[in-house]
């Protein structure tokens, strides 16, 4: 067979650019991801309701203050981003380049607040598994599980976003992302939108009802 | 093997490279969906094998009472995998990976899927995780030993590798929903000129069900999965009771995926069915609409009736009758679909030609499974057999009977049109009579031993049983031989076999119209769509037509 090939198609070459089916795609991922989400938080609505009152409990000992900020932090980086895609679409790259650098700096700034926030969490011990954890009552232990699992599992996501907007990064220093070609940064903002929304649910559910 | 397309000079898609690769990395790094098909076809007949080697290793043990080859730890381990290799390496991802990569495109007049590079991606992400349950084999602490259904709190306990063989579902949900994103969107925007959401072929129609599903269901299972590794391993309170968890909640989320799963399974097996029987009844399908809304009435109810397996596990009484009701609903869409199937044939001319008979003993092993899927369905008899092995006849006739049996009748039909080769209808006649024959065998008399109160999941059992057991057994050797014969000679088409014409069967929908095997491209240009998918009258203007 192998010796047959004589002609070679690049397919990548001569592929149509699709902008509105990369973009169809890309709505389709972001709502597998709030499936995923929506599981837990289905979970939480189920343990809430059986645990009300030691919920409440194990509530009030989260950091209100970390947490606001963090919101703020989140939701500025939001607009930030979708600065940057504007600025690209109006042709002025520089522009777009400081609006998605000062994204990537408030995700950082994000991921800092939070590793003060489980520190100061893990050395007061509460960590699932320790022994302070155990010995409170069960609806506590379950709250407590699901804060780390949800929010590490938000920050997780905020990781992976701070790595694809510095690929985009990239791609925008070096002309791979133009104003007449910007859907892979239109696809990054989404997602970054998607995990900003995702904590605007969590930090509710988790710092302000009690 | 294969060297030319049947139209001379034309360049068949096994002769040019998608990337400067030659030989085996022009496969590996291909982007092509047709290679890609291939690719899968490959890896997932190949886990179909081994699942078939382990049951009936399963069979033998069962073959008379007390321990007969194995210990009952062995018997444990054996079913689980058995359980996650046939539906998570096999069946899920069996007729959208294979025949959606290579078909889909072709039948909408597209000449690639969306997004060939997720595609190959995806593929990838499939190997990735077959390669971890293999992996997770091996390790210490032993193969998993949960049943494929890693109920909560005894997968939390077990010292077994859980934590791995899970991680693979994980992944190959990824791959899997992957593939559904990429094949939504390809149905959105990649239709050719004319190719309206009514001329579609149904086997579109049903992978594009399929594809949502796919999108829709699997993250639920994903986090479920991801949860339970996290409990695992930091022995964070999630599902575990000892730490106020509730383990029947792990089950609603488990079969909120798990359920619409199987209709991932059945809906594309349901699209093949209607390519065939159109093709060889020479008639157009009876109820176009109805069978193409009826997939997507599947897609949405199926989602609704999770918890028809949790009857006994502890419920209200008014979810209980709720669910069953909605059960019930659901046997409708899928009725409709046997009576036009039936009502396509009625003053046809049929040509039963083998992937033809492959779709009968498709539609009588599948009524079985669907009529007793209603008796497991109905709460009172569900609270007398659940768990015994009617359950286990019941869904191997939906799974292996029904969607198995079409994987063989597509990988029939198709066969011709994906390599260029016919192969020998006359072995091929012989095994399917014998499928059927070892099918019934092997399975039937499982619904007796279930009635009779025999459990799933044991490695021994009553000598009151031991007759039917037998026949059992037996029945899995004549089931299996048959399998390996197919696939016998199947390579030895491959090799031996004569060249296929473009058009073997006479069908009309747009995979005929090009030659066998396509060309790299599909289409030299993309096609103009005039007419129905399934107007027989376009055969004598067909390029390959009559
Ligand atoms: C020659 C082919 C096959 C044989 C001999 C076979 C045999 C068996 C046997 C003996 C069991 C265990 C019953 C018990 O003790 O509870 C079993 C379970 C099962 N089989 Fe098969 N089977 C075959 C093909 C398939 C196929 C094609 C599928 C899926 C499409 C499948 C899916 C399953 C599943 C999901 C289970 C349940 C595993 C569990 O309990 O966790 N089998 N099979």
């Amino acid at each position: 067979m192998a010796s047959n090939i004589e002609a070679t198609i690049s397919i990548e070459q001569q592929a149509h650019r699709d902008d509105v089916g990369a973009r169809m795609g890309m709505w389709l991922f972001l709502f597998t991801e709030i499936l995923l989400f929506g599981g837990m938080f289905l979970i939480y609505a189920v343990y809430r309701y059986q645990y009300p009152d030691q919920f409440h409990l194990a509530g009030m000992e989260l950091n209100t203050g970390i947490g606001t900020l963090n919101t703020i932090i989140l939701l500025t980086s939001s607009l930030t981003m979708a600065l940057s895609i504007a600025a690209i679409q109006k042709k002025n790259k520089a522009l777009s380049i400081i609006m998605l650098s000062s994204t990537l700096l408030f995700a950082l700034l994000f991921m800092v607040n939070k590793f003060f926030e489980w520190s100061a969490k893990i050395s007061h011990g509460i960590f699932p598994g320790s022994k302070e954890l155990l010995e409170k009552q069960n609806g506590e232990i379950l709250f407590f599980g699901l804060y780390y699992v949800m929010t590490g599992l938000h920050a997780f996501h905020i990781i992976i976003g701070i790595v694809i907007l510095t690929f985009m990064l990239v791609f925008l220093i070096r002309n791979k992302i133009t104003s007449d070609n910007y859907v892979k940064l239109e696809n990054s903002g989404l997602y970054w939108h998607l995990v900003d929304l995702i904590w605007i649910f969590l930090f509710p559910l988790f710092y302000l009802i009690q | 093997m294969i060297n030319e397309a049947a139209n001379p000079g034309e360049k068949s898609f096994y002769q040019v490279s998608t990337n400067k690769h030659t030989g085996i990395l022009s496969w590996l790094l291909t982007v092509d969906h047709k290679r890609i098909g291939i690719m899968y076809l490959i890896a997932i007949l190949s886990f179909f094998l081994v699942g078939v080697v382990i049951g009936l290793f399963m069979r033998w043990e069962l073959m008379f009472p007390g321990k007969t080859i194995m210990e009952a730890q062995t018997y444990n381990t054996l079913f689980t995998l058995h359980g996650v290799i046939m539906i998570f390496l096999f069946i899920i991802p069996g007729l959208p990976a294979i025949f959606g990569n290579f078909f889909l495109p072709i039948q909408l007049g597209a000449k690639d899927v969306a997004f060939p590079r997720l595609n190959l991606l995806s593929f990838y992400i499939y190997v990735i995780g077959a390669i971890l349950v293999l992996v997770s084999l091996f390790l210490p602490g032993g193969p998993i030993d949960t049943g494929w259904t890693f109920y909560i709190p005894y997968s939390i306990r077990t010292s077994t590798n859980v934590s791995m063989a899970i991680f693979a579902a994980f992944i190959l949900g990824f791959s899997s929903i992957l593939t559904g994103i990429n094949f939504v969107t390809t149905v959105h925007r990649l239709r050719a000129p004319g190719m309206t959401w009514f001329r579609m072929p149904l086997f579109v129609w049903s992978t594009y069900a399929t594809a949502w599903i796919q999108i829709i269901a699997t993250p639920v299972i994903g986090i479920t999965i991801l949860l339970v590794i996290i409990e695992r391993a930091f022995g964070v309170g999630i599902f575990d009771p000892a730490l106020g968890g509730d383990p029947i909640l792990f089950q609603h989320l488990f079969w909120i995926y798990s359920h619409p799963a199987v209709y991932i399974m059945i809906l594309p097996a349901m699209g093949v069915v209607s390519e065939i029987i159109p093709t060889f009844s020479r008639r157009t399908i009876f109820g176009y609409k109805q069978i193409a809304y009826s997939s997507l009435a599947i897609a949405f109810v199926g989602y609704l009736v999770w918890a028809h397996h949790m009857f006994t596990s502890g419920m209200s009484d008014t979810s209980r009758w709720i669910f069953s009701l909605l059960t019930f609903i659901v046997a409708l869409p899928s009725g409709v679909k046997i009576f036009n199937w039936v009502a396509t044939m009625y003053k046809g001319s049929i040509d039963p030609q083998v992937p033809f008979l492959w779709v009968m003993s498709f539609i009588f092993l599948f009524s079985i499974g669907g009529l007793t899927g209603l008796v497991v369905g109905a709460l009172a008899t569900d609270v007398h057999l659940h768990d015994t092995y009617f359950v286990v006849a019941h869904f191997h006739y939906v799974m292996f009977g029904g969607t198995g049996t079409i994987f063989f009748a597509a990988l029939h039909y198709w066969f011709p049109k994906m390599f260029g080769k016919m192969y020998n209808k006359r072995f091929a006649v012989i095994s399917v009579v014998l499928f059927f024959i070892g099918f019934n065998m092997l399975y039937f008399p499982k619904f007796i031993l279930g009635y009779m109160g025999m459990p799933r999941r044991y490695y021994d059992y009553l000598p009151e049983f031991a007759s039917l057991q037998l026949v059992s057994t037996i029945g899995s050797w004549i089931l299996a031989g048959a399998i390996f014969f197919v696939v016998g000679y199947l390579i030895h088409a491959l090799y031996k076999g004569k060249k296929a014409t473009a058009n073997p069967w006479g069908g009309v929908t747009l995979e005929w119209h090009i030659a066998s095997p396509p060309p790299m491209e599909n289409f030299h240009e993309i096609p103009t769509i005039t007419h129905e998918p399934y107007d027989f009258s376009q055969l004598k203007e067909m390029k390959y037509g009559e």
